[in-house]
């Protein structure tokens, strides 16, 4: 990706409560800071009871349709490993997909209607695709608390997009600053340890 | 501590649809604003109610809503009321004759269509009330627009003397885009005129007032065709013509931006001469409307020659994925399908109920019981219809479960003589337009049991608060109604009112199997909280000792989502019978400690979790 005339486009997906609208919001002021027109767009049918969530963002010179279409995402943010499975098709051949490897596993699959598939990380490479997989849910854990999952993705962006990964971390860091500036911190800290597993697994890949 | 002030003037924000009609609401001097919630439209009263200088309320249904709309509007102040589509069937009597009163302070009504249906029961296109009720419709195509249009929509009301119809949809509420806000002009309230061939709407004063409704329509049609509402985007690809309207628009100009585009920001009356004229130039004239034909079938009954659902899908959102294909097949060709990653297979997720929520016990109690004909609502109760319960047999609109119940109790042949017909719906349901119902039974000698459950708040779009919650819009204290009681005033004896806790198994299986054989009406209220309110107090979480469990999947059937099945076996009886075992975990991060999926437990492998800190705990995994 460059930052040229072209519309940037990410996916970001997960299920309800997972922070992905939070996450794509924070993402989009950070465009918006640098002059970017943007739009952000969710489908989040019924988010709040544990569904499918994805939020678009497009963001470039003038975004006129909120709407990524299959084939135009340059990077894909899968919240939950499944998840980033279901949506692999919105992507242009040979684009990027961050995704975590933490799994919520839904009741349908509990009572044995459906199966979780065996190993969504390896299904994604074999699509040919740039993948970057990591334990969100363990990086934020170590940190003590399962909520900073979404500041983690956000680091693991933050070397991906258009712009340089200090704008986002700025972004990040004002939208904590201006509500919970006690947790401006360990933000920092959660935005660095995203950032740094996506660095650690590209070397050992 | 006040609330954060209004963004200043000439800010440019990013806002949400929803956000950006609310700022234009409060920027238009709008004194009363009025709404029941509804997905995709919750977030504007939400949203208002930050905001000073104007009274806004939570309404019991979108009737009232609308007429407490009407009635500020009648003492000249500006007003908004705010729905989603089917909020407006449900306003649509109020609506039809306030359009021939008309109005006095601009009257807003903004109705959010769920196009694409992420969340409702159907996919109705409330542009047809503006046909219906001949009044003016605008749809903003982005945040930008819904907040300029919401801004004109005043203007208009008040040129027009009549409502105006903003009408959103999923993709405009829901979409955040940069919008630039301006300054608030505040409005003093002209006065309320005694009026009574204006305002009492019987036949004699009624009857004149029609014509007048005619020739505002004819003034609002001159009207759109010069509005700046409607503006043309002249293109040099003169071989198809585009006629688009709402999140359409942009769309088609993200697919063809280089053919000409007309523009329906006012889209009712539609601007015929203009669009003729495009006609006229172009070799096809596409109209891209979501979702049904209405441009389409106007623009043919005047003769204009227009493709539209002809080459468009009839149903959910235009995009450009699929507008492109369409229009190349149009034109005798193929398009080429931008290459994508294949689509892969992947589990449905659909929504659940929440760890712990009231519900659940409700529906895994009327899992385990028979003969049950369960007439249902709309609310997250509705998810009892899913899986593991599968206890709900309908829904089809806001307090229906009552009429139906009693429907299916008169109704019903031999074939369902020794069923039991019970009813459920929520508290926020039941002030809607259950009670009326429960009051046709009562009066009319049903036999239903009605299961109503109070968890105080509207819980499927949010929590947010209603009478049966004890507070306002502003959270603040208000007026609690007592669900017992007023169920009593509509009929029901005393003795066939129940208060239950949720949680306690044992007693609701009493309740509901010793009401359900008394055929008369009862009521078994259940008073637990939804857990998305502030309030909710989670207790010690729960754990399964892995030795104890002896897969039997009773907790399953509670369906809690903080319970994992770990692994399956398949056992084989003595008596040769094979029987399928599931064992368990519980998520005890996720546990609030209900202690719902205790009591199946047999085994009592079901036990508190001595709090632990969250890295142990996965350490001891
Ligand atoms: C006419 C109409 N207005 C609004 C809605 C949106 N809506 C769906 S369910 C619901 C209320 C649910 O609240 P409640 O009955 O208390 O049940 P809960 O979700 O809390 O279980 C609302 C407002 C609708 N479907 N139809
Ligand atoms: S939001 Fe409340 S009522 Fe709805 S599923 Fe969750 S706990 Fe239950
Ligand atoms: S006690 Fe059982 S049913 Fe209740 S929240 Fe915990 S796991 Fe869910």
């Amino acid at each position: 990706m460059t930052a040229s005339n072209k519309t940037t486009n990410i996916l970001v997906c997960g299920t309800g409560g997972q922070g992905v609208m939070t996450a794509t919001e924070i993402l989009a002021e950070a465009a918006l800071s640098l002059g970017f027109d943007a739009k952000k767009t969710e489908v989040a049918g019924m988010s709040q009871r544990s569904g499918v969530v994805t939020s678009h963002l497009r963001f470039g010179q003038q975004v006129l349709s909120p709407q990524i279409v299959p084939g135009e995402a340059d990077l894909l943010v899968g919240f939950e490993a499944a998840e980033a499975l279901r949506w692999v098709h919105m992507l242009r051949p040979g684009a990027v997909v961050l995704m975590n490897v933490g799994r919520l596993v839904p009741p349908v699959v509990n009572i044995g209607l459906f199966d979780y598939p065996d190993d969504p990380v390896a299904e994604i490479r074999a699509l040919g695709l740039d993948v970057h997989a990591f334990d969100a849910s363990a990086l934020a854990l170590e940190l003590g608390n399962i909520r900073l999952g979404n500041t983690v993705m956000l680091g693991a962006m933050a070397d991906r997009l258009p712009f340089p990964a200090e704008v986002l971390r700025e972004a990040v860091l004002a939208r904590f600053a201006s509500r919970k500036p006690q947790l401006v911190d360990v933000n920092r800290q959660a935005f660095e340890l995203g950032r740094r597993a996506v660095a650690e697994e590209a070397l050992a890949a | 501590m006040g609330a954060p002030l209004p963004a200043p003037a000439a800010s440019r924000l990013f806002l949400s649809g929803n956000e950006a009609v609310a700022r234009a609401v409060w920027e238009a001097g709008c004194k009363v604003a009025a709404a029941y919630p509804g997905t995709p439209s919750t977030e504007i009263l939400e949203e208002l109610a930050h905001y000073p200088d104007l009274y806004a309320e939570w309404s019991v249904n979108e009737k009232v809503s609308l007429e407490v709309a009407l009635g500020a509007s009648m003492m000249g102040a500006r007003a908004f009321c705010a729905m989603k589509h089917v909020g407006l069937n449900v306003a649509s009597d109020a609506l039809m004759t306030m359009t021939v009163t008309g109005t006095e302070g601009g009257l807003v009504i903004a109705v959010a269509d769920d196009v694409g249906m992420s969340s409702s029961q159907n996919e109705q296109d409330s542009r047809y009330w503006g046909r219906f009720a001949h009044l003016p419709v605008l749809e903003p195509a982005d945040a930008q627009e819904a907040y300029a249009m919401t801004k004109a929509a005043f203007e208009l009301a008040e040129r027009h003397r009549c409502p105006v119809i903003v009408r959103m949809t999923t993709r405009i509420c829901h979409v955040k885009g940069r919008v630039e806000v301006g300054e608030r002009v505040a409005a003093e309230p002209s006065g309320f005129t005694k009026d009574a061939r204006r305002w009492v709407m019987v036949p004699g004063n009624a009857k004149p007032r029609l014509p007048l409704m005619f020739e505002r329509e004819a003034a609002l049609a001159a009207e759109a065709e010069t509005s700046g509402l409607n503006p043309l985007y002249d293109g040099n690809a003169l071989s198809v013509g585009f006629v688009a309207s709402g999140p359409a628009f942009m769309h088609v100009r993200e697919a063809f931006p280089d053919a000409p585009l007309l523009k329906l920001g006012l889209s009712c009356p539609l601007p015929l001469k203009k669009i003729r004229a495009l006609a006229e130039r172009v070799q096809h004239l596409v109209v891209v409307e979501e979702t049904e034909p209405l441009v389409e079938s106007e623009l043919k009954a005047a003769g204009i020659a227009c493709h539209g659902k002809d080459i468009l899908p009839r149903l959910g959102e235009l995009a450009p994925d699929v507008l492109r294909p369409a229009i190349a097949r149009l034109l005798g060709g193929e398009a080429a399908a931008p290459a994508h990653v294949p689509a892969q297979q992947v589990f449905p997720r659909p929504p659940t109920m929440c760890v712990a929520c009231p519900h659940l016990g409700v529906y895994y109690t009327l899992s385990q019981m028979r003969n049950l004909i369960i007439s249902g609502d709309i609310g997250c109760y509705t998810l009892g219809a899913g899986h593991p319960w599968n206890a709900l047999d309908t829904c089809i609109s806001m307090g229906a479960s009552m009429g139906m119940a009693l429907g299916m109790d008169k109704g019903r042949g031999a074939a369902d003589a020794n069923k039991k017909v019970v009813a459920v719906i929520g508290d926020s349901t039941f002030l809607h337009m259950g009670m009326q119902g429960l009051l046709d039974i009562t009066y009319n000698r049903g036999n239903v049991t009605i299961l109503l459950l109070d968890n105080r708040a509207v819980g499927m779009t949010g929590g947010q608060d209603n009478p049966g919650t004890g507070r306002d819009l502003h959270g603040e204290e208000a007026q609690r109604v007592d669900f017992a009681k007023l169920c009593e005033a509509l009929g029901v004896k005393r003795e066939r009112i129940r208060v239950v806790d949720p949680y306690q198994l044992p007693v609701l299986f009493k309740a509901l199997r010793e009401e359900t054989k008394i055929e008369e009406p009862s009521v078994i209220i259940t008073d637990r909280p939804c857990v998305l309110i502030d309030h909710y107090q989670p207790t010690k979480p729960y754990l399964v000792v892995d030795e104890r469990c002896t897969g039997c999947g009773n907790c399953v059937e509670v369906g809690c989502p903080a319970i994992h099945v770990t692994r399956r076996e398949t056992e084989v009886k003595a008596s040769g019978k094979e029987v399928e075992l599931s064992f368990v975990r519980i998520e005890t991060s996720a546990c609030t400690g209900c202690g719902l999926c205790v009591q199946p437990c047999a085994p009592e492998a079901i036990v508190h979790a001595e709090p632990v800190h969250p890295i142990q705990f996965l350490r001891k995994q």
